[in-house]
C-alpha cells in the first residue's frame, strides 16, 4: 500500500516537471550517469592535461629564468604561438589538420592521432604547458636573491639549488596564478565537445538533442560546471592557507 | 599555398566578423563591466548582491555552454514570451547579435573586476581635491575619475580583450561565419584542412600582435605626466 503511495509521488514529480515546470528537471535526473560519465571524461582530460603540461612547464621555466641561448628563444615563441590562438583552433588543427599529414597517416603516430581523446589530451597539454611556463617562469624569477645566495654560500651545486630551494619555492609562489589556469583549463576544456568528446557539455548538447529541448542539457552542465570550479577553488584557497601559512599575521 | 590565395577574400571576411565581433563585445562588455563596478561599490545593498551574483555565475560557467544557452535557451524564452503576451511573433535571434551578446555579458563579468580594482587605486584625496575646489559630479568624472580610472584598467583591459579576441573563436560553433568556420568550410570544400588552419592561426596572431601595439600607444596616451617609479 504505501508503495503504491510512493509510486504515485513520482509520477506527480514527473508530470509537474513535464508540464508545468520550466526547466524539466525529472528529465535530468533521469540522465544522470550520462552526466556522471560526462563530468568523469572532462575531470580526466583537464587533469591529465594539467598534469603533463606541469612536467612540460617546469623544465621550460627554468630554461627561460637561466636564459639558455637557443633554447630560450624557442619557448618563447612557443608561448607566444600558443598563448596567441584559440584552444579551440589548435585543437581542430590537431584532430582535423595532421591526419592529413602523410607523414603522421602512415606511421605509429596515427594511433595516437585517429583519436579524438589522445588529440584532445595533446591539446590540452600543449596549450597549458605554454601559459604554466609563463607562469613559473615569473614564479622562479621573484625567488629572492638572498635565498639563492644563501644555498650558494651553503655550497650547493646549481642542480641542487633548483630542486631545494628555486623550484620549491617558486612553484609556491606561483600557487594564486595558477588556480586561475586550472579555471581557464577546465573552462576551456568545452571545446572536447566540438570533436565528438562526451564531456560535460557534449552530454548536454545529446540530452537537448534526444528529447529536442531548448535549455535543459545546457542547465544542467552549467551547474555541474560551476560545482566543479567551487570544488576547486576551495581547493586551492585551502592549499594556499597550508602553503602560505608561514606568512600568516602572527597570532596573539 | 596556392589554394589558400583562392579562398583568400573568404578567409578575409571571415576575419573582418571576427574584428567585428571582438570589437562589438568588448564596447558591449565596458558597458556591463561599468555597470557590474558600480553595483559593487554602490551602498544599495540589492545593487551589491546582483553583481556579486553575476561575476560568480559568469566565472564558473564556461563561454561557451553560456553561449549555447543563450543562444537556444534564449530564443525559446524570447518566443514563448512573445506567445504569451501576443506582443511579437516569431523571433530569430541571429548568429552575429547572440555571439556579441554573450561575449559581451560574459566578459562585462571580468570587466567589473577591472574596473572596481582601478576605482579603488584612485587615490581618495584627489576626489575630495575635486569636491573641494567645488567640481560637480559631473565634473568630478570627466576630470578626475574617468581619466585615471582608464590609466589603471587598462593593464587588466589588454589581458580582458586579448582573451576576449581568442573567444570569439567559439561562435563558430554557433555557426557564425568567422574566421575560424571560414577556415574549416575552405578546408573541408578543398580536401586540405591543414593549411587553411595554419592561416587562420597565423591571422590571430597578427591581430594579437596589432592589438598589443594599439593597447601599447593607449597606455603611452593616458600615462602622460605620470612618473615611473
Amino acid at each position: 500500500m504505501a508503495e503504491q503511495e510512493k509510486f504515485d509521488h513520482w509520477e506527480a514529480i514527473q508530470q509537474f516537471s513535464e508540464n508545468v515546470s520550466p526547466i524539466d528537471f525529472y528529465l535530468i535526473l533521469e540522465n544522470w550517469p550520462m552526466f556522471w560519465e560526462g563530468a568523469w571524461q572532462t575531470v580526466t582530460l583537464v587533469g591529465l592535461g594539467l598534469f603533463f603540461a606541469g612536467m612540460i612547464a617546469v623544465p621550460l621555466a627554468v630554461c627561460q629564468v637561466n636564459r639558455v641561448p637557443v633554447l630560450s628563444q624557442v619557448v618563447s615563441a612557443y608561448a607566444y604561438f600558443f598563448r596567441g590562438t584559440p584552444l579551440l583552433l589548435q585543437l581542430y588543427l590537431i584532430y582535423y589538420g595532421f591526419s592529413e599529414i602523410d607523414f603522421i597517416r602512415h606511421s605509429f603516430l596515427w594511433i595516437v592521432f585517429k583519436d579524438a581523446w589522445w588529440c584532445t589530451l595533446i591539446a590540452f597539454t600543449i596549450n597549458s604547458a605554454a601559459y604554466t611556463t609563463e607562469i613559473l617562469r615569473g614564479a622562479f624569477d621573484q625567488v629572492p636573491r638572498g635565498e639563492v645566495e644563501a644555498a650558494k654560500s651553503c655550497g650547493m651545486s646549481a642542480w641542487k639549488r633548483y630542486i631545494r630551494i628555486i623550484i620549491p619555492s617558486g612553484l609556491r609562489r606561483a600557487l594564486p596564478a595558477y588556480s586561475n589556469e586550472v579555471i581557464f583549463m577546465i573552462h576551456g576544456s568545452v571545446v572536447a565537445s566540438t570533436v565528438t568528446i562526451i564531456d560535460i557539455l557534449g552530454a548536454g548538447r545529446i540530452l537537448n538533442g534526444r528529447y529536442y529541448l531548448a535549455y535543459e542539457g545546457f542547465i544542467a552542465a552549467a551547474v555541474i560546471y560551476m560545482i566543479i570550479v567551487f570544488i576547486v577553488t576551495r581547493g586551492f584557497n585551502f592549499w594556499e592557507k597550508q602553503w602560505f601559512a608561514h606568512l600568516r599575521p602572527r597570532e596573539t | 599555398m596556392d589554394i589558400v590565395i583562392g579562398y583568400l577574400p573568404l578567409i578575409l571576411k571571415g576575419t573582418m566578423i571576427t574584428v567585428l565581433v571582438s570589437v562589438c563585445s568588448v564596447v558591449l562588455s565596458v558597458v556591463f563591466g561599468l555597470l557590474g563596478a558600480w553595483g559593487k561599490l554602490s551602498g544599495s545593498r540589492a545593487a551589491n548582491r546582483a553583481a556579486n551574483a553575476y561575476t560568480t555565475l559568469i566565472r564558473g560557467v564556461p563561454d561557451l555552454v553560456l553561449m549555447l544557452l543563450l543562444f537556444y535557451g534564449g530564443q525559446q524564452i524570447l518566443n514563448d514570451l512573445g506567445d504569451a503576451t501576443g506582443m511579437w511573433g516569431f523571433l530569430e535571434i541571429n548568429h552575429f547579435t547572440a555571439g556579441v551578446g554573450t561575449i559581451g555579458f560574459i566578459f562585462g563579468a571580468y570587466m567589473t573586476e577591472t574596473f572596481r580594482g582601478a576605482y579603488l587605486a584612485i587615490p581618495g584625496g584627489e576626489v575630495e581635491a575635486g569636491v573641494a575646489c567645488g567640481m560637480s559630479r559631473l565634473k568630478l568624472v570627466v576630470r578626475i575619475i574617468w581619466p585615471q580610472l582608464v590609466r589603471y584598467a587598462l593593464p587588466s583591459f589588454s589581458n580582458n580583450w586579448l582573451v576576449l579576441l581568442k573567444t570569439t573563436a567559439l561562435v563558430s560553433v554557433l555557426g557564425l561565419h568567422e574566421l575560424v568556420y571560414e577556415a574549416m568550410t575552405a578546408g573541408r570544400s578543398t580536401r586540405q584542412l591543414f593549411p587553411f588552419l595554419f592561416v587562420a592561426l597565423t591571422i590571430y596572431l597578427v591581430l594579437t600582435a596589432f592589438s598589443n601595439t594599439g593597447l601599447r600607444w593607449l597606455g603611452r596616451k593616458y600615462s602622460v605626466g605620470i612618473r615611473r617609479t
